[in-house]
């Protein structure tokens, strides 16, 4: 959209985080997506979830496939790494990455053509492999960088620009994530920063495999009448359940919530996850009960979004396979090394 | 009543043996014993297990090939068969060179019947499953000593010393001692019958020897999985396929040994069977991006599926190790049998131009080498390094220098910046070739508050790492690669050359040969056979691709070069004229020297086709020729 470099000074008025920084610090190059997209939103959301955690905003892993959604890394914490990999396939990359260093947070963005289709095989594995990490699928049902074709998630029977109807069943990789064991596991909608922001903070914190698919409409092929993926669409539709917040250790927040009844689910650093339950007649910790409530409200044509799942004592990888606390990277010949002694009762034993 | 055996034609430590076994009826231990005792008697020998791709019921076989000399490369022919399989039996029989030796179960009355089919040769028949009968009550136990009951009988007729056999049982089943003794038992009924009722030793012979001395018998994998192990690899990532996957479950093995910390029991390495080659290879770029040591292993079928990714790895210059054990294809071609068939698929590996690093282990001990030096490449060169093994040496036991380790050796993790490295930099560009040696410096995510990071991408960028479009930033990029290109030369290991045909007054020989990996088991016996018929050949080891001045320089000073390999198409012979054209290699100097039948190349082979290439050549040159005028 805009090729002008962002300024660098400080506006007078943004506010500075625990760790000293301001908004600003958390974000990227400038976006070169179509104005008004969704996956902006979302990058937006991002900055201002890991701004309002105070996180040092060179300590993540950015990770993303091939697509619109996809080039979005290059679009916030301008002062981590990001690795644009190969299409459906940065479940892979992240697991390998984030074997490598534990101790960084673990971010793959990916799109619905990257992980319902071309990646998702991977998207299933990673999810039982339970890699620490938040994975956000930016999902607008197309392909927008190669112009529009139905993708994987579209609803059967929502249309393209030109009117013609998507002719198959959608994947729903939300209802997918559940049934694979992941341990959080959202939807959210680009148009909601509120829900949104939150859920971002939640899904980071969480220790384990965290998954939010968001409803990310894209403008230019996607945002018409009869496309279930439109903005218009979503403000109709979306079905809040559950708003989640993170609460941080001591740390007592003003949630400017509504009525309605709240339940702390404590995480292993003492932290709280706050949720806000929206319907009572939804329980975010049973798997079987969310999959079917996402079934009904879904035949009645509603999106369900917010946390829609949580189970917070859980094994990730690195407890699954026992890994040492110090990050592998950084692991050294002292440590990797088992030296001549061991060398040749190897070859001993070969003898 | 047969003639007996003169001294003078007892041959001592020089013969094939071939086991004709049903796949799964645990034949593949007793067998591997037989050629280890041998190897404890000091007496060079190696296995190889010709195996279908089956878990039970199918024929398998087990070749020993025995050699004082140490020519242990495949032969053709048997002069011992031990035909345990009905199914198999003609096809055994007929292995046999004349003169051989046919031990079978005299029990079964198929082998008392197709006793007729050679006169050449001499039957042994034991009555192995009588025997068992009244000794073990237990029908599976009387299955499995049947193994167990030939490898008694073996003992007493090729004189191979029972007591080491019998140590090699207590090496077994340490731990479950309840099974020694009936092995014992096992082994001497079969050692007894044969003292009782076979009177005389074969006329092949085993007697202890000093020509293995402190050498060690291993299989390729295990080496290469130790040296990974030693390289300090700490992300294993793979997906289960033949012939590979002994590699990783060794990997795991030793790292579950070697690398548990001794106080919280937790590993230093992350072992992942992926979904598929695809994610493995993910994986491991992944791993590499971020600074850890990660390797995958897999075959040919798994090399295709991670073209893709290989191609990113090469682009976005991120270090990853690939072991390739080779097998025969295409498509899964023959998952069981050998073949060095990817060597053009893994060197211009994906799509677009690439150039990929290749190392060619030949032997256990060069498996380990290669491995622990494939990391230090990889890091070195910011690519890719595959290793390419194959199935022969991968998956049986080869004669092999013992490992070795220098205990003062560093990793060489390349050029990564550290956070006091960036304090110190005015600016970071990830790809600008400051050194002239076409590899920029990287860093690692997480390292500097605000320097050093950049967004690794496999579309097009500068310098900077910003991403562009642009054709002479592009250009410059590629070009930049093939200087990292002509870097790797330097660094990788050199080809082995020996200039034996060479005479003491250093007249050029015009004729050498060319080979790589597992071919050289059989090189240095094929070498003495053409020797012995006054044909002199200098010869050259490939190590690795791309190749070095030294490739260059071999093929220039030789008319004729004969290239061994294990495929079809000759593959290393069109790489060299594709990368080396512009040295002058051309096409006609090169002969094809093929064999891909699935087992491993023999010296025979190898011998048969020089010969009849060179005695071709002669009577070409001998022809009259008759001139046309038109």
């Amino acid at each position: 959209m805009t090729f002008v470099a962002k300024p660098t000074a400080r506006h007078p008025s943004l506010k500075i985080n625990e760790i000293g920084l301001t908004r600003r610090d958390y974000e990227g190059s400038v976006s070169t997506l179509c104005a008004g997209c969704g996956h902006d939103s979302v990058s937006a959301a991002i900055v201002s979830a890991c701004a309002e955690l105070g996180l040092p905003p060179h300590k993540f892993l950015k990770i993303s496939g091939i697509g619109c959604s996809s080039k979005t890394p290059n679009y916030f914490l301008g002062h981590s790494h990001g690795f644009n990999s190969v299409h459906g396939r940065m479940p892979s990359v992240a697991t390998g990455a984030s074997l490598a260093n534990k101790e960084l947070y673990c971010l793959g963005i990916s799109g619905d053509g990257d992980s319902a289709s071309i990646g998702f095989g991977q998207f299933a594995h990673i999810v039982r492999r339970r890699i620490n990490m938040l994975y956000i699928v930016d999902n607008n049902g197309t392909y927008g960088l190669t112009k529009g074709q139905f993708s994987a998630t579209n609803d059967l029977g929502s249309t393209s620009k030109r009117g013609v109807p998507n002719l198959y069943e959608p994947i729903d990789l939300v209802s997918m994530a559940m049934q694979i064991g992941a341990t959080f596991v959202a939807r959210s909608f680009s148009g909601d920063k509120r829900q949104l922001v939150g859920l971002i903070k939640a899904g980071l914190m969480h220790r384990g495999f965290s998954f939010i698919d968001v409803i990310s409409p894209c403008v230019a092929f996607n945002n018409h009448n009869g496309s279930t993926k439109s903005f218009a669409h979503m403000r109709n539709m979306q079905r809040e359940v559950v708003s989640a917040d993170y609460v941080a250790p001591q740390v007592e927040m003003q949630i400017d919530y509504a009525a309605g009844e709240t339940e702390d689910v404590t995480m292993p650093d003492g932290a709280h996850l706050r949720l806000r339950k929206l319907h009572s007649d939804y329980d975010p910790h049973d798997r079987l009960h969310a999959i079917n409530y996402l079934g009904e409200r879904g035949r009645e044509g509603e999106v369900v979004t917010g946390l829609l799942y949580v189970k917070s004592d859980t094994e990730n990888t690195h407890d699954i396979l026992n890994l040492v606390d110090t990050p592998l990277n950084s692991l050294d010949e002292e440590d990797l090394c088992p030296g001549l002694d061991a060398l040749e009762s190897i070859n001993q034993s070969f003898r | 009543m047969k003639p007996a055996i003169k001294p003078k034609d007892i041959i001592y430590n020089d013969f094939v043996i071939r086991f004709a076994n049903v796949n799964g009826s645990g034949s593949a231990s007793a067998n591997g014993m037989f050629a280890h005792a041998i190897f404890r008697m000091g007496v060079p020998v190696t296995g190889r297990n010709i195996f279908p791709s089956n878990i039970q019921g199918l024929p398998t076989w087990f070749e020993v090939r025995v050699n004082e000399r140490g020519h242990l490369g495949r032969r053709d022919g048997a002069d011992i068969v031990v035909a345990m399989n009905a199914e198999t039996y003609v096809q055994d029989v007929d292995a046999l060179l004349p003169g051989g030796y046919l031990v079978f179960d005299s029990s079964k009355p198929m082998a008392r019947t197709l006793r007729a089919r050679r006169s050449d040769i001499h039957h042994i028949g034991i009555p192995i499953a009588n025997l068992l009968v009244h000794e073990f009550a237990d029908a599976k136990q009387r299955a499995l000593f049947k193994n167990i009951v030939y490898l008694g009988a073996l003992a007493e007729l090729l004189e191979i010393d029972m007591d080491v056999l019998k140590h090699m049982v207590d090496d077994q089943y340490r731990g479950k001692d309840a099974l020694i003794a009936p092995n014992y038992h096992a082994l001497d009924i079969g050692s007894g019958y044969a003292r009782d009722y076979l009177g005389e030793h074969l006329r092949f012979r085993v007697r202890p020897s000093d020509q293995v001395g402190n050498r060690i018998i291993v299989d390729g994998n295990t080496s290469a999985a130790l040296g990974a192990l030693y390289g300090g690899a700490s992300v294993c990532a793979w997906y289960p396929i033949t012939p590979s996957t002994s590699m990783a479950e060794a990997f795991e093995k030793y790292a579950a040994q070697h690398r548990k910390d001794p106080d919280s029991g937790q590993i230093k390495a992350a072992v992942v069977q992926a979904e598929d080659e695809l994610s493995a290879i993910g994986m491991v770029i992944g791993a590499g991006w971020n600074g850890a040591r990660a390797f995958t292993c897999t075959s040919g079928p798994g090399v295709s599926l991670m073209n893709e990714f290989l191609g990113l790895a090469y682009f976005a210059e991120i270090p990853a190790v690939l072991f390739d054990i080779q097998r025969a294809g295409p498509s899964t071609g023959m998952p069981t049998r050998t073949q060095q068939s990817d060597i053009l698929l893994s060197v211009y590996a994906s799509h677009g131009d690439t150039k990929q690093i290749v190392l060619l282990p030949s032997s256990p001990k060069e498996c380990f080498d290669f491995a622990a030096d494939a990391f230090d490449l990889a890091d070195r060169l910011q690519t890719p390094v595959l290793v390419l093994s194959d199935l022969d040496l991968g998956m049986n036991d080869h004669l092999s220098e013992p490992f070795e380790w220098d205990a003062e050796r560093r990793y060489d993790r390349g050029k990564v910046l550290s956070a006091d490295d960036l304090d110190r930099m005015d600016q970071f560009s990830r790809y600008l070739d400051v050194d002239g040696d076409g590899i920029g410096y990287r860093t690692l995510p997480g390292a500097h508050p605000d320097k050093g990071a950049f967004f690794t991408r496999g579309t097009s960028r500068d310098e900077h790492a910003a991403y562009t479009e642009a054709p002479e930033a592009y250009i410059r990029n590629m070009e930049r690669l093939l200087v990292k290109w002509d870097t790797a030369k330097t660094l990788v290991p050199k080809a082995e050359i020996d200039q034996r045909g060479t005479d003491a007054n250093a007249n050029a020989n015009d004729m050498g040969v060319i080979y790589y990996g597992s071919t050289e088991a059989a090189m240095g016996e094929a070498l003495e056979l053409l020797s012995e018929r006054g044909i002199q050949l200098d010869a050259m080891r490939i190590r690795a691709v791309p190749f070095g001045d030294e490739v260059v320089r071999f093929i220039a000073a030789h008319e004729t070069l004969f290239v061994v390999e294990q495929n079809r198409d000759g593959q290393m012979r069109q790489l060299l004229i594709a990368e080396l054209g512009e040295h002058g290699v051309a096409s006609q100097s090169l002969h094809s020297i093929l064999y891909y039948g699935g087992l491993a190349i023999s010296a025979g082979e190898i011998y048969e086709q020089i010969l009849s290439w060179i005695e071709e050549q002669m009577r070409e040159r001998m022809r009259p020729r008759v001139l046309k005028f038109s």
